[in-house]
């Protein structure tokens, strides 16, 4: 009866370690191709690391949100990347009207606040009456049956935002504060780049605190444990959930601002992809630990920007940055695969 | 079940509140104004009319419907007009903020013109803000004196007024298969004629009402004919609809038989992911990355273009390229079912997702341009021919389409009911329980996968000939969704639910033009509204059903699905 259990691998397994070996011999050619060519100096791979970091931050920002949920319910929720990108639109509108009046120019921070305040509160809008409507209902439901739902919101999502806003892509407005370059030693850094960290940094900081210190945050600890049992001491369960999705919509926002400032577009299919990486830092850090997805988040957003140049220039493949979204998701079916438990979380992952 | 606490008007309040949210949000997506010029009763009723009418209908005939059951008929009445006003004072009051507030700043269909649209008549300001509540109110009360009505009239009423709706709709296509009297006293121009809308009502109001008295009886009587009578009867019915298949595009004319080829190679695909979803409970993503494979097989192999290649291999024929690229497609399932098969539930999703991303990306990218053709695609992808036949016209296709899914059927019909079949299921509903039964998930599942993605190739197949030439764009995630939708539209592991489903997600916005902008919100709509009240299809599975309904709490879905109401009231 145990022979099945004593038999641990069976021959997917060598076919897996054979794909990992393949994969594995290509990167280190690669990159000892490209770094004995000396194309790059290292000023330009430090510039690449920072640009990769400031990328991280944004997907560690929306990394959060999945993780949390996740923790919470054990769902993922596909239309995650959509809360971001309404967050993104209502930064959008808000900056524009700051723009025209001239507001923006004359008071950065304060708009870049009233920015910030603008997207948390749609994202986490849009975030709670998502759960109320399409989540909560099936919490109880199959497997399958959330997460096809979280399907359609997306869709949905992503739609209204097309009809609502229109079809195009738009430009973010210029906060000529944070337009040129700082030169720290070594490396150029983007102005912008520096206000991403700054502002992921302070956010950060304070989900930590809520999460950690707060009375809320033990309700949200006590909920993710074990939802009877929070319910029987007096923890409103219902309440603790949308709770966590406005807190996921609140980084959400934040992350979308920080988008509209370093990449300066909108537009209503902008989330999608983000949200893939995003789950992917999530898995990468390990789902349902949030100091895993900011190092899920900050571990990719540096491969993608060294990886092309790296390893896939090295093998001789033309215009590798073609397939930077396929490093992210070459990134995320491995350790699906390899370690679906991530770097940081070994309790969830029974639960994959 | 809890018992149903009597209906209060805060209630009726709240889903009218629904269909008033509901109402602005299809007339800021852009809906009202596009359905605008499209006239269902010639001059009479717009097709924004019935579609602004339906949001306040729906939920004051729930109200009211509910109010009845509990408070009784004067209640209902009611509650039916309060659910139809206070829709129509939201839209009313979308109307009045739209000028005053500048919306248009954010949303780009809030313009002057949507006012005019939203707002009865010449109507204008207050006015026209105070005739709107009291259509409401009207059409609130309809609603609720047609829940009065006996049940089967009801039903009848309600089946009359949407099909009069769609006969509206799709008035191009159903001008080409009736007789041109008839034509020409239903039809006008645009839409209905005013006669027309009557006869067709009272026409299917009749039919409706004498199938729900007839069916029963009818049933009753084909269970108590002897198995041999009653199997010559299903073979009868097979010949017929075999032979109404094989006649159609004759009937149907060049622009319907190329929807159906369309819908055709939905029906494949979606045959193929129900064993990946339906049978197995494996929910694959990535399943364009089949479809995509079967496609490119196809045209690089049958393709003079790409010199490089055809360094190698020779020009292939239709022919001799198809077992090739189903080949294609099921080496590529079961070399990409071997990793993804170490994952479960959600995860297998996402996995499956980024390989249908990867895929595209690379077929995109300039590394494998000399052997896929890049972002330009390929052209020149041989037609099907043989014994001095030639495919090329819809119609002609329409019979190899027809062909496939039919092969297909019945390949999937028999698997279901195999050993291997039962082996899926019990995977689905618990993959340890089942491993106990000494079932083996790896090789169980690794064959659900090359099934589907053999399905999914043979589809693309045809797909990439029929198109004669391709570019990667046609296979985006959008298509796996798509046919995911198909399913769940028709209802998971069944068989016939896949056919409805591609009919109503694929042909119908094919057919509705208008509606084509529209399609997507549509379907993410269409699928949390399945998920929450009707999780297992159109046309469900037997099995399936039973499964579902045990799995739900009878309270999960009680009498208010959303919880809002419930939540209300609780002191937060």
């Amino acid at each position: 009866m145990f022979s099945n259990l004593r038999r641990k691998y069976d021959f997917t397994d060598y076919i897996l370690w054979l794909i990992g070996a393949t994969l594995l011999i290509a990167i280190i050619y690669g990159s000892f191709v490209t770094l004995s060519s000396g194309k790059y100096t290292t000023e330009q791979w430090l510039n690449f690391v920072i640009f990769g970091l400031a990328q991280g931050g944004i997907y560690a920002l929306i990394a959060l949100g999945y993780t949390m949920v996740y923790g919470i319910l054990g769902m993922i929720n596909f239309a995650h990347g959509e809360f971001f990108m309404f967050g993104t639109f209502g930064a959008f509108f808000v900056a524009e009207a700051l723009a025209s009046s001239g507001f923006l120019e004359s008071n950065p921070l304060l708009s870049i606040i009233v920015m910030l305040m603008a997207a948390m509160i749609v994202s986490a809008t849009v975030a709670v009456l998502s759960e109320r409507i399409a989540y909560r209902p099936l919490r109880r439901a199959p497997r399958l049956v959330p997460l096809i739902t979280a399907i359609g919101v997306s869709y949905f999502l992503q739609y209204t935002a097309r009809g609502f806003f229109g079809s195009g892509v738009e430009a973010f407005p210029n906060v000529p504060a944070l337009a040129g370059v700082v030169q720290l030693g070594p490396i150029t850094m983007q102005r912008s780049q520096i206000a991403v960290f700054a502002a992921t940094g302070i956010l950060l900081f304070l989900l930590w605190f809520i999460v950690s210190k707060t009375k809320v945050g033990r309700a949200i600890r006590s909920v993710a444990e074990d939802k009877d049992a929070a319910a029987l001491m007096g923890v409103n369960v219902d309440r603790t959930i949308a709770l966590t999705f406005a807190l996921g919509g609140i980084m959400a926002g934040a992350a979308g601002v920080m988008y509209g400032l370093v990449f300066r577009q909108v537009a209503f299919y902008m989330g999608f992809v983000p949200g893939l990486k995003a789950f992917t830092a999530a898995v990468l850090g390990g789902i349902g630990n949030l100091a895993g997805a900011v190092m899920g988040g900050l571990i990719l957003g540096v491969i993608e920007s060294v990886g092309p140049s790296l390893f896939l220039e090295g093998i001789g493949i033309p215009s590798p940055h073609q397939l930077k979204d396929g490093i992210a998701f070459t990134v995320l079916v491995l350790i699906l695969i390899f370690r679906p438990s991530g770097i940081l979380g070994e309790r969830l992952s029974k639960r994959a | 079940m809890q018992k149903e606490r009597p209906y209060s008007l805060l209630d009726a309040a709240t889903l009218g509140l629904y269909g008033g949210i509901a109402a602005i949000m299809i007339a800021l997506v852009g809906m009202v104004d596009a359905f605008e010029r499209k006239d269902i009763i010639a001059d009479v009723v717009t097709m924004s009319q019935v579609l602004l009418s339906a949001m306040a209908f729906t939920p004051a005939f729930f109200a009211a419907s509910r109010a009845q059951r509990t408070r009784g008929k004067g209640i209902s009445l009611v509650a039916g007009a309060v659910a139809g006003s206070i829709a129509a004072l939201l839209v009313a009051l979308l109307a009045l903020a739209i000028v005053p507030l500048n919306l248009r700043a954010v949303f780009v269909n809030a313009t002057p013109v949507l006012v005019n649209e939203l707002m009865p008549g010449d109507l204008e300001g207050i006015i026209g803000a105070v005739v709107l509540v009291a259509a409401g109110l009207v059409v609130g009360v309809i609603a609720a004196l047609l829940t009065w009505l006996p049940g089967v009239l009801r039903r009848a009423t309600i089946i009359s007024l949407v099909s009069v709706t769609l006969i509206a709709l799709l008035a191009d296509v159903i001008a080409v298969v009736i007789p041109r009297e008839v034509d020409r006293y239903i039809y006008r121009s645009n839409g209905l004629s005013v006669e027309g809308a009557i006869t067709v009502f009272v026409v299917i109001l009749v039919i409706a009402c004498l199938w729900q008295v007839l069916q029963p009886k009818l049933n009753r009587a084909v269970a108590n004919l002897p198995e041999s009578r009653r199997q010559v009867l299903r073979f009868v019915t097979t010949i017929v609809l075999l032979a109404l298949l094989f006649a159609a595009p004759a009937l149907l004319g060049s622009y319907l038989s190329e929807v159906a080829d369309l819908v055709g190679f939905y029906i494949v695909m979606a045959l193929g992911l129900n064993v990946v979803v339906g049978f197995a409970g494996l929910l694959d993503l990535g399943y364009v990355a089949f479809f995509a494979i079967g496609a490119y097989t196809m045209a690089v192999l049958t393709t003079p273009e790409l010199p490089l290649v055809r360094s190698f291999i020779p020009q292939l024929s239709f022919w001799a390229a198809l077992p090739l690229a189903v080949l294609a497609a099921l080496l590529a399932g079961v070399l990409l079912g071997v990793p993804v098969l170490k994952t479960r539930g959600d995860y297998l999703a996402i996995i499956t997702l980024g390989f249908g991303e990867i895929i595209r990306l690379l077929v995109l990218s300039d590394a494998l341009k000399p052997v896929m053709g890049g972002a330009q695609g390929v052209t020149g992808i041989a037609r099907p021919e043989g014994f001095g036949l030639r495919a090329d016209t819809p119609q002609e296709f329409y019979y190899l389409i027809l062909i496939s899914i039919l092969i297909a059927w019945f390949i999937t019909a028999r698997l279901k009911k195999s050993r291997l079949g039962r082996a899926w299921m019990a995977i689905r509903e618990d993959e340890d329980v089942a491993a106990a039964m000494s079932i083996n998930l790896v090789g169980y599942k690794l064959a659900a996968f090359a099934t589907g993605a053999t399905l999914a190739g043979l589809s693309g197949a045809f797909f990439g000939s029929k198109l004669g030439s391709m570019v990667p764009a046609s296979f985006n995630v959008l298509v796996s969704i798509n046919v995911l939708a198909v399913l769940i539209v028709g209802g998971m592991g069944s068989l016939p639910g896949v056919v409805v489903g591609a009919i109503a997600l694929i042909g119908l916005p094919e057919l509705l033009r208008e509606f084509n902008e529209f399609r997507w919100w549509v379907y993410g709509a269409v699928l949390v509204a399945m998920m929450l009240f009707r999780p297992e299809g159109l046309w469900p599975d037997a099995v399936r059903e039973r499964e579902l309904l045990e799995d739900h709490e009878p309270n999960v879905i009680d009498e208010d699905p959303t919880g809002l109401a419930k939540d209300a009231t609780v002191p937060t």
